[in-house]
């Protein structure tokens, strides 16, 4: 079965994936997968503010998500932080915490800012996943990458990386739309949320296939650090 | 940059060369990048050395100001975000983006380079809102320019939604495009001692005694000025900069 | 029946398999998962006999006792002066290791360190919770005057130092320079001449980016001949004391942290070519 844009159940949209874009950031990612584009920067470790929130046993971690104001698929979105940013913050510095090491950083904090420039569904998975080359970048110790990917039913069809206009179908009982992140070398999810109506086996089958998407997509990241340090132009 | 190393800074300039290599009065490289956010109606993306600024243009249909009913309504901002400098904090905008997105509207805004008397559907009901917003994604000094730059670039590739049943429709751009006529470079001359300096990076601003921020259109008319910093400037460095900024806006305006 | 799936000397990433089976040892910057040893930050491969460990790229600076550092004062207190030392803690120069001059109770302490002045100083001791203490007092020691500073990589350190201090020479030798390195990635210079001294910074960032590709002190013994068109002679023995106090990255029992003396901890320094 081809889904609207020619794709079949299992791929992905086009990625593209840096490390070290921002000059200024200890640590900075770029993922773009198909329309939606997401810069991830890391500040830290550093003493943090307000100070009752740091921890003597190890450093904490702090994930900012925001969408610039010409991301959205319609009209502009307001800047500041709303109720929605802040949940995906919050989801997405879990998914992001089971693999960091932060023993060594106690009384301090790591924070990460997640910016979109533009979006077409999936924005918290393309955040994670910048968030994780950008944490990598910035040196941290980590067991692995974490990766994310929407994928959900589209059409009564099981499918991965879900777009915009996929999302809002609403034919044969409407689209699921279930965001994963997920440890690749330990198959460990560290991300699940889900939108729709769909059956446990359905489900199952969606987790199942965005496995073998995260371990594609973990390959991508891995290989845009790599690039960073390949010898290219030595100039 | 702190005080220590300005004195530093003051006897390399006083030999005619700043900390990265430039003379006074170089700019660093630029670069430009049009038309590259797929959900805005405009975009551009500025480098200008390590300083890095997207700029996106948002329209939508509104009510136009009871007393420019035929008008419609431009609106340029800054936000300066966490990730572009350690220094920035999250929250909402600071008195620095504050004045950089100010300092950019005037000029684009007293330039007249957008007719705003276009952006009109019915009179003293239904206009154009243009939103331009600018956001740097790497903070090296000189947001003022490189945005003035990127919010005019994002102005110029900037189309219009269609209209369905009254009724914006943001999937599918118009062919007819926003009406830039105009073209204001802000050229920002920054003063450290006797000396000026063109494009200041972050540590230079750091250690600016002032700065006047000249904004010029091409028939080289000054359509906005703004003067930062606690130092005064004599008449005579005011007439100085004045010149200075004049061929600095050409060098830019050429690249554009 | 186990394989090692890497080179010495590449980069690798979290997460990457580096070897298979159970011959082969984790160490730093490597671990066990399974059947697997897997990286776990990104760095570069240093293979000893059977122990695989990784030398990092990135990452802040983590003091480590003896280490000689330069901080900056950012505040100054009736016990001592504070210092930003490039890591995500501050630290402290109490009174009492201010100078080799006595400090007398209820001196004005900015006549010795003001606000905003550069220190070379020495890391004492790391508490538990990771406050730090620093001494001016020593062979070495002091404020920095004029000049200005750059930051690198603290991992690169060694690498812009070079083996007895010959990377560093080498640039000295170049440009005219005054160089102080400090092990936390703060680099204090003074030259007389700005284009030398922009070079100067130039060649030192540019060991930060490539430190990882091998033909490195060939490579900037080019670069800075090319530059100032004039060929250099790599010193051996041109040392001075500042020199050998900032070349401390020679491993003992007493450059441990206070945890890492604990848990007998010891990382190891990228090697020269």
């Amino acid at each position: 079965m081809k889904r609207v844009d020619g794709r079949t159940p299992e791929d992905l949209r086009p990625i593209e994936a840096k490390a070290g874009v921002i000059k200024n950031a200890e640590g900075s990612g770029y993922f773009k997968i198909g329309k939606t584009w997401a810069y991830a920067t890391v500040y830290g470790p550093k003493e943090i503010v307000p100070r009752f929130m740091m921890r003597p046993d190890k450093g904490i971690l702090k994930v900012n998500y925001n969408m610039m104001p010409f991301s959205g698929q319609g009209e502009r979105v307001r800047p500041g932080p709303n109720r929605r940013a802040r949940e995906l913050s919050l989801v997405s510095e879990k998914a992001l915490a089971s693999v960091l090491d932060l023993t060594k950083f106690k009384n301090s904090g790591v924070e990460v800012f997640i910016e979109l420039p533009q979006t077409d569904a999936g924005s918290r998975c393309a955040g994670i996943c910048a968030a994780s080359i950008a944490l990598a970048d910035a040196g941290f110790v980590m067991k692995d990458m974490v990766a994310a990917v929407a994928v959900g039913r589209v059409k009564g069809e099981v499918v991965v990386d879900l777009s915009y206009e996929e999302e809002a179908d609403e034919t044969d009982g409407g689209a699921v739309d279930t965001a994963m992140a997920m440890v690749p070398s330990s198959e460990e999810v560290t991300l699940l949320q889900m939108d729709g109506q769909v059956t446990k086996e359905e489900l199952m089958k969606a987790i199942n296939m965005g496995k073998e998407a995260c371990k594609k997509i973990a390959e991508i990241q891995r290989e845009a650090i790599k690039n960073k340090y390949a010898v290219g132009d030595l100039r | 940059m702190n005080y220590t190393e300005k004195e530093h800074l003051l006897k390399s300039l006083n030999a005619g060369y700043r900390f990265d290599g430039r003379t006074l009065e170089d700019w660093r490289n630029l670069e430009i990048e049009t038309d590259l956010i797929s959900t805005s109606e405009g975009s551009a993306r500025v480098k200008l050395g390590n300083t890095e600024v997207l700029a996106g243009v948002k329209l939508s249909i509104g009510s136009p100001f009871g007393d420019r009913p035929n008008e419609g309504v431009l609106m340029v901002g800054c936000e300066l975000l966490p990730m572009a400098h350690e220094s920035i904090e999250s929250g909402p905008p600071g008195i620095d983006a504050i004045e950089i997105g100010r300092v950019i509207d005037r000029g684009i805004r007293e330039s007249k380079s957008v007719d705003v008397e276009e952006l009109c559907i019915v009179p003293g009901e239904k206009v154009w809102m243009v939103s331009v917003d600018i956001v740097p994604l790497n903070h090296d000094g000189n947001i003022i320019d490189a945005g003035a730059i990127a919010a005019l670039a994002a102005l110029k590739t900037t189309r219009f939604p269609e209209i369905v049943n009254g009724v914006v429709n943001y999937k599918h751009l118009s062919d007819k495009k926003l009406i830039v006529e105009k073209e204001p470079i802000a050229v920002t001359v920054g003063k450290i001692g006797d000396h000026l300096i063109i494009d200041p990076t972050k540590d230079e601003e750091d250690v600016l005694d002032a700065r006047l921020t000249c904004t010029i259109g091409q028939d080289g008319k000054f359509c906005s000025l703004q003067k930062g910093g606690e130092t005064p400037f004599t008449i005579d460095e005011i007439d100085q900069i004045f010149e200075l900024a004049m061929v600095k806006s050409d060098e830019i305006r050429k690249q554009l | 029946m186990s394989k090692l799936l890497i080179e010495d000397k590449e980069v690798v990433v979290p997460g990457q398999i580096v070897a298979e089976g159970m011959d082969y040892l984790p160490s730093y910057g490597t671990y066990r998962l399974g059947e697997n040893i897997l990286a776990n930050r990104v760095g570069v491969v240093s293979l000893d006999g059977k122990v695989i460990k990784t030398i990092p790229l990135s990452g802040k600076y983590i003091a480590r006792r003896n280490d000689v550092i330069i901080g900056q004062v950012f505040d100054i207190m009736s016990s001592g002066w504070r210092l930003k030392i490039n890591s995500p803690y501050t630290a402290m120069i109490p009174v009492k290791d201010g100078s080799f001059e006595f400090i007398p109770r209820g001196a004005d302490l900015s006549r010795y360190y003001q606000i905003d002045d550069y220190v070379v100083c020495k890391v004492t001791n790391i508490t538990s919770q990771n406050l730090i203490d620093l001494s001016a007092r020593g062979q070495g020691l002091h404020k920095l005057r004029g000049g200005r500073v750059v930051y690198i990589n603290t991992h690169k350190v060694p690498r812009v130092i070079g083996k007895k201090g010959s990377m560093v020479s080498m640039i000295k030798q170049a440009t005219g320079c005054k160089i102080v390195v400090g092990q936390n990635g703060v680099v204090w210079l003074s030259g007389e001449d700005p284009k030398l001294e922009n070079l100067a910074v130039r060649t030192i960032e540019k060991i930060d980016r490539e430190s990882h590709i091998s033909g490195l002190t060939d490579r900037i013994k080019l670069f800075l001949e090319e530059e100032t068109g004039t060929t250099l002679e790599i010193p051996k023995e041109d040392l001075s004391d500042e020199e050998i106090e900032a070349v401390n990255f020679e491993d003992s029992e007493e450059n441990l942290s206070f945890e890492e003396h604990n848990n007998n901890s010891n990382e190891e320094k990228y090697e020269d070519e």
